[in-house]
Parts: structure tokens; C-alpha cells; sequence
């Protein structure tokens, strides 16, 4: 079962076909967006996200929540901290 | 009796640490020296990651990185050597080629045809991203005298022109500090 059944995302992102550094932007104004607690869930199909969106949420102390590849797509949820 | 001197590694790490009793910040510092294309994009890709990171970030542009916060299609310069820079080597984030394989322009466009089939951000698009996260971007005074250019010339958004002592202020006080 993946979390995304879990609770719904207070925000949806596409971030297919965006190259770095866009999907990192993009994230860092969606968190932004949403209330502390609530979740960010995004698609891209940049494998950079792999790595790149695990450092994003160590250096800015937000909650990986889960990331996945799912195809040639890369899902993932991060959680607002502050 | 003659005193030892001793390195205490805990006291030389604190200090280090400090800047004139300022801690070091979550920032990154950036000299943009360079004024090609590819260098300035790996410039601009470093900060506006950097800002969405939650850092702080200051960029330092100097000498031929002037060439990148020019406006477009303008001609700069005063004096006869002055006009023949600004004619020669065109500024503006659309104007500058890579430092290889530029052939007189030919690169430049066969690089952006590339990046935009991949949707890979275009340097104008990199610059809008890094105002928009508040990325602070100084001019070299001294270099802007040299090429003879003139706050006039440059994009919004770009400060005061400054001297070493201000970026040094600014590297002094960031966990990262890049020269490209």
C-alpha cells in the first residue's frame, strides 16, 4: 500500500519533464504554501529528485514522508516542519 | 620559564567559526568571475538551489561576470577602448556564448536549442527564479570602472555596486563560499 492512500496532500505538484534545479525551487515554494504538518506530494521524472529531494528535506529540516520510483516516474511526499 | 605555545583544537575551531564575534551563517557566497554562458548557469543553478534550500545567498559578479547582469542590446563604454568592449563582447543573460565551442555564436545557439528540448531552465528564467527567492546579487565597483559600465546597464534587482571588503564581510559570515 503506498502512504499516498494514507491521508490526501494538502498540495499536488507535476514536476514532469523539469530538470534540476526546478523541481527543488518548485518544492521549496510549495512547502511554503501549505500549513505545518500538512504534506507535499509531487511527480517528476527527473531521476536527480532521488537524491536531491532527500538532501532538500535534510537541509531544510522538512519530513521525507516517502519516495518512490514507480515506472520511469519518481513520487514522493515531504511534510512541512516549521 | 619560556611558555609553550599550544594549539587547542577546540578554542581554533570556535574562532574559526566566528567572524568578529558574528557566527557563520546558513549562507552560501558566490564570486561570479566567469561571463560564459555555461559557467554563469552553474552559478545560477548552485544559488537558486541553495535559496530553496533555506540559505542565505550573496553573489559577488566581477570582471566577466559583469557581462552576465548587463541588460540586453545595449552598447556600453565611453572611451574608445570602453566601445570596442561593449561591441565586441555583447552582454545580457541572452547574449553571452560557453566557454567552449561558441563558434562565434553558433555554440550559443545550439546549446539553448539542447537545454530547451530538455526543459532545462534557460539562464533568464534561472535569473527570475533567484530574484524571486532573494538572492542578493553585488557588482564590482572596480571592475565596472575598468569596462566602463555603469549601474544604468544592469538588470533591476542588482545592488550597489561594492568593493572586496563588502563580499568579504559577506564570505566571512557563509558556511560556503564558491569561486567560478
Amino acid at each position: 500500500m503506498s502512504t499516498s492512500m494514507v491521508e490526501t496532500a494538502a498540495k499536488f505538484l507535476d514536476l514532469k519533464g523539469l530538470l534540476c534545479p526546478i523541481p527543488v525551487v518548485k518544492m521549496a515554494k510549495a512547502i511554503k504554501e501549505v500549513a505545518v504538518g500538512e504534506t507535499v506530494e509531487a511527480v517528476a521524472t527527473d531521476p536527480g529528485v532521488m537524491a536531491d529531494i532527500p538532501a532538500w528535506c535534510r537541509s531544510t529540516g522538512n519530513e521525507l514522508v516517502s519516495i518512490e520510483k514507480q515506472d520511469k516516474q519518481f513520487r514522493f511526499i515531504a511534510r512541512r516542519a516549521k | 620559564m619560556i611558555a609553550t605555545p599550544t594549539f587547542d583544537l577546540q578554542t581554533e575551531t570556535a574562532f574559526q567559526a566566528h567572524h568578529n564575534g558574528r557566527a557563520v551563517k546558513n549562507k552560501l557566497s558566490v564570486v561570479v568571475f566567469s561571463g560564459d554562458m555555461d559557467k554563469v548557469m552553474a552559478a545560477f543553478i548552485i544559488a537558486t538551489g541553495a535559496a530553496a534550500s533555506g540559505m542565505e545567498v550573496s553573489m559577488f559578479f566581477t570582471f566577466w561576470g559583469l557581462k552576465a547582469l548587463e541588460k540586453p542590446r545595449q552598447i556600453t563604454g565611453k572611451s574608445l577602448f570602453g566601445r570596442m568592449l561593449g561591441v565586441m563582447n555583447r552582454g545580457g543573460l541572452d547574449a553571452i556564448g560557453p566557454s567552449r565551442l561558441n563558434m562565434g555564436g553558433l555554440g550559443r545557439w545550439m546549446f539553448k536549442k539542447m537545454m530547451q528540448e530538455k526543459h532545462v531552465a534557460s539562464l533568464p528564467e534561472l535569473y527570475e527564479m533567484a530574484v524571486d527567492l532573494g538572492v542578493k546579487m553585488m557588482p564590482c565597483q572596480m571592475s565596472m570602472a575598468v569596462m566602463e559600465l555603469d549601474r544604468m546597464n544592469f538588470q533591476p534587482n542588482v545592488t550597489e555596486p561594492v568593493g572586496v571588503a563588502a563580499f568579504l564581510e559577506e564570505a566571512a559570515e557563509s558556511k560556503i563560499t564558491l569561486f567560478i
